[in-house]
């Protein structure tokens, strides 16, 4: 199974890429889009979209109109840390129109990001068309923020009233906690348990249920219709990956080590070819967690994205309803994945940490 | 790779960080502490339950097998009794009957006794009255007899003679 994913992750990883890299010439197009016919000016703005709706944004829009260009929703605050603090609502930038001149510093949003820039708000770009800008500490509310707050409200106040049904009602979960404690239950069972070991797992059980519960809300989260893309945005896995990382190195015990830099009952030769490999191996399986939620997320959040946008591409009965349908059962097919998605990463993460607290045998 | 390092924004991955890791502690102190321990207690609970009803079966599977050792120790003991009482009645049925026997063997004896005591006091009177009646008739006789002088020498004779003789 983990090697299929592996696969699987891999071929994501690669669509991703190269859906990247055909982003990239976007701005060409977009100049070119003004003046060809409006079928490519569609694909364009699908495109556009897509890439929009995978990234993080510094405003929550609901829908737009592109004729009129007005966006329906709220911009959201932005925090900029260069020579002192400097906080503004997002609508300064007119949706990345205008300048917004703080400290004696100008600073431009293009491509959903914030750049410094000279008072005219001239961007200069590398040979890869990325710009080369300097880009302030931005530690601004954005919509993925917005989302992360929203999940960790939710799980908090789902959990601790589960917690407070136990007290009220003589350790029998009442309402929506008969839902969630078997599922708490499974993940002390059947992921940490089983991985860990019963000695250890106890110390575990508080980041597993979380970063279940985390992933999977955050999934189905993005499956709603208000675009929010938490787990499919490297930033937030590599956080979370980071965590199991750390947690990993501060179990590790003697065994474990000497696992990785001294491996028992194979000759010295061996041991020595086996070190580094060993050693990079530490990095590459929190590395391996965090592109494979990220690709896995934003892969499906495309692939829905894209059929979506192929119904007005089609514009036709049966073209239209063809890929309407398709869209509903790749969304079905997401609402699997985003529980298998927690799944695989909280029992890969429980494996890590058995592994880093196995005793020797 | 490049696209994916422009797009990495330091700002989300911050707050992811910090938003997680209070959680993980919010979590930790106000729900999965007391879920796991309310689980842990509930499941110690049914595990005890279980435990204590499998000790309630055999301690009643024990009082019945005793209820039975005891009842069929009481019947053994019944029985036994009932065994000795017959015993005891029938060896005093037959110390009775041997009792009455000798008893009815010792009064024949004694009324064989009285009677041939009596027998012989009944003939030694019959006896005495013959006698009596022989010597009154002898009386009357020799009264008839003397009243002749020759026949009161005969029998004088007579009588010597028998003397005599005997």
């Amino acid at each position: 199974m983990y090697r299929i994913n592996l696969i699987k992750n891999i071929t994501l990883l690669f669509l991703v890429i190269t859906f990247s890299v055909s982003a990239q010439h976007d701005p060409a197009v977009e100049v070119q889009a003004e003046n060809s016919n409006p079928e490519a000016d569609l694909k364009t703005e699908i495109k556009n979209d897509i890439r929009h709706h995978i990234k993080d944004a510094y405003e929550f829009v609901f829908f737009s109109d592109s004729k009129t260009g007005k966006k329906y929703g709220f911009s959201l605050p932005v925090i900029l840390i260069d020579n002192g603090l400097h906080v503004f609502m997002a609508s300064e930038f007119n949706h990345g129109e205008s300048l917004v001149q703080k400290g004696g510093n100008y600073y431009k949003l293009y491509h959903s990001k914030i750049y410094k820039t000279d008072s005219e708000g001239h961007i200069n770009y590398d040979i890869n068309h990325f710009p080369t800008n300097e880009k302030p500490l931005d530690l601004s509310i954005t919509k993925g923020v917005i989302s992360i707050l929203t999940v960790s409200l939710l799980l908090f106040l789902l959990f601790t009233g589960l917690a407070k049904s136990y007290v009220k009602n003589g350790a029998i979960p009442k309402g929506i906690g008969r839902f969630f404690e078997p599922i708490v239950i499974y993940v002390r069972d059947e992921i940490a348990i089983p991985n860990i070991g019963e000695k250890h797992y106890k110390r575990y059980m508080n980041y597993l249920l979380t970063v279940f519960f985390f992933i999977w809300f955050s999934n189905l989260l993005g499956l709603t219709p208000f675009g929010v893309n938490i787990t499919g945005n490297i930033a937030v896995t590599f956080a979370l990956a980071l965590v199991t990382f750390i947690i990993t190195l501060f179990s590790g015990n003697k065994n474990y080590w000497k696992h990785i830099f001294w491996m028992p009952g194979v000759p010295v030769p061996m041991k020595i070819i086996l070190a580094p490999i060993e050693l990079l191996g530490v990095f590459i399986k929190p590395f391996a967690l965090m592109i494979r939620l990220f690709a896995n997320m934003s892969a499906g959040h495309i692939v829905v994205y894209s059929l979506l946008g192929l119904m007005f591409i089609f514009n036709n009965f049966i073209g239209s309803s063809f890929s309407f349908v398709l869209a509903f059962v790749i969304s079905i097919l997401e609402l699997l994945v985003a529980v298998l998605q927690a799944y695989i990463f909280t029992i890969l993460s429980a494996l890590y940490f058995g592994f880093a607290v196995a005793e020797e045998h | 790779m490049e696209q994916l390092l422009n797009d990495f924004s330091f700002g989300l991955f911050f707050w992811q960080t910090l938003l997680f890791i209070l959680l993980l502690f919010l979590l930790r102190k106000f729900a999965w502490k007391p879920i796991l321990n309310a689980v842990d207690e509930r499941e110690d609970g049914i595990k005890n339950a279980l435990e204590e009803a499998e000790n309630a079966r055999k301690e009643i599977q024990n009082l019945t097998a005793d209820n039975e050792r005891i009842l069929k120790e009481a019947r053994a003991e019944r029985d036994i009794l009932l065994k000795e009482a017959r015993e005891m009645k029938d060896s005093m049925i037959t110390d009775a009957k041997e009792e009455a026997k000798a008893q009815a063997t010792k009064v024949i004896e004694q009324a064989k006794a009285t009677i041939e005591a009596e027998k012989h006091a009944a003939i030694t009177e019959i006896k005495n009255q013959v006698a009596e009646l022989s010597l009154g008739i002898a009386e009357k006789v020799m009264r008839s007899e003397l009243s002749d002088k020759n026949r009161q020498i005969k029998l004088v004779e007579d009588m010597l003679k028998e003397v005599t003789i005997s």
